[in-house]
């Protein structure tokens, strides 16, 4: 059985048909090349895969690529403006050092950017209990919780 | 994952309708779509209930808050309506899982799931709420305390789907769970609500099912204060025990957090 699945990606309408267990992570990895989002775990711990549906941080490993029909999704390559200008919460990362392999960030910046739509001038507790769901196994919290301070400071 | 046929009906009769045989529902799948990865579990037929209006929603109606089945974890927590009326129950909503778990996580698919240290059904228990189901033609009103009937089990028969939650206003009410740091779920929660005279206390995470902690209710009855919660020694009999604690010690957890529960619930 497959099942086609239409939804806008980063602004442009994608379609595709897929078998419905078919992660929706795998969709947009492997049919549509956006690698931007990462596997890191695979069983909802690591927040890794995060992305947006309908403009809510959501990870992408915990649901099938059907349950995303009609959706508009945003992922990591999505978030960069016109002129490949990178957003500010990517910045504030690059500023900050708040990477150190890299792999945590696209989850991380991700879900970064729901915290400040929910909470634009968070405290750094409230920034700390925000990521919660996101792991960074250099364990560079640290700078990740300066780069969200900073990207706040300058909304 | 095994392979399944996938229906996404846009009506709750229809959804009912489609539950034949080993059919699952799927609500926000935050517990099904993992267990399914890992093949844990496995279906005929998956019907997916996201495209259902009925079944979303915060109402409130007298002394009652009612939340459709499919309302995300993160939907409760932010809504001005249950934050007034119940400020305990979006507190809860507010800190399960994490962020990415409360944009999808559902209220009736976290009660169906029935783990046993999830945070809702604390909530059910504790606030005595009644839970709407239909099966066939045939709905009926559970009530909270009769729903939980083991681990993982509840008294939802097969192809019956929750549709809403009434949650009775309480005079006042708190949530405290200590948190098994790596999944967040419960290693001890305990709900506590006031209504009048009487006390609720239901724990969750200490158990194979949420249960209500009468010895503690009771002494809340007389006195409705930290010190007479955290006083109760409870019996470890029953209790899980694992690398993360003993049964002992979950057992002492239930008094110390019904005590801050209460502290929390007087504000």
């Amino acid at each position: 059985m497959t099942v086609s699945v239409t939804l806008t990606v980063n602004g442009k309408a994608a379609s595709a048909s897929v078998d419905p267990r078919m992660l929706l992570v795998h969709l947009l990895r492997d049919q549509l090349q956006l690698t931007g989002t990462h596997v890191g775990c695979d069983t909802a711990q690591c927040g890794a895969c995060t992305i947006h549906l309908n403009g809510r941080a959501v990870k992408a490993c915990s649901m099938l690529a059907v349950q995303a029909n009609g959706a508009n999704v945003t992922t990591i390559e999505g978030l960069t403006g016109k002129g490949d200008k990178m957003h500010p919460m990517q910045e504030a990362f690059r500023d900050c050092h708040g990477l150190q392999c890299g792999f945590c960030t696209p989850g991380m910046v991700m879900s970064a950017c729901q915290l400040l739509a929910d909470n634009p001038k968070p405290t750094e507790a409230e920034i700390r209990a925000g990521l919660e769901g996101n792991i960074c196994r250099c364990t560079g919290y640290h700078n990740i919780v300066k780069a969200v301070q900073q990207a706040a400071a300058q909304a | 994952m095994y392979a399944f046929e996938y229906q996404n009906p846009s009506t709750a009769a229809a959804a009912i309708g489609s539950a034949k045989g080993d059919a699952r529902f799927l609500a926000g799948g935050q517990s099904l779509v993992q267990a399914m990865k890992l093949r844990l579990s496995q279906t005929g037929t998956l019907v997916d209930l996201s495209g259902i209006a009925e079944l979303k929603g915060i109402s409130v109606a007298g002394s009652n808050v009612i939340i459709g089945a499919m309302t995300r974890h993160s939907e409760v927590a932010r809504s001005a309506e249950v934050k007034q009326a119940i400020p305990a129950l979006a507190d809860l909503a507010g800190g399960i899982g994490d962020q990415m778990v409360r944009n999808q996580g559902t209220l009736g698919g976290s009660i169906a799931n029935a783990d046993p240290a999830a945070c809702y059904p604390a909530a059910i228990l504790g606030l005595g709420a009644t839970i709407k189901a239909s099966v066939g033609q045939k709905e009926r009103a559970i009530t909270g305390d009769s729903f939980f009937t083991g681990l993982f089990e509840t008294t939802l028969a097969p192809g019956e789907l929750i549709t809403s939650v009434e949650f009775p206003v309480p005079d006042c009410a708190a949530y405290v769970k200590f948190k098994q740091p790596a999944s967040r779920f419960a290693l001890v929660g305990v709900f506590v609500a006031k209504f009048g005279s009487t006390v609720r206390v239901a724990v969750t995470g200490a158990k194979s099912s949420v249960f209500r902690a009468t010895d503690i209710e009771a002494a809340l009855s007389k006195s409705f204060t930290p010190e007479a919660a955290a006083a109760v020694k409870v019996s470890a009999n029953g209790m899980n025990g694992d690398m993360h604690g003993s049964a002992e010690y979950r057992a002492a957890m239930v008094s110390v957090m019904a005590g801050r529960a209460v502290a929390r619930a007087l504000g």
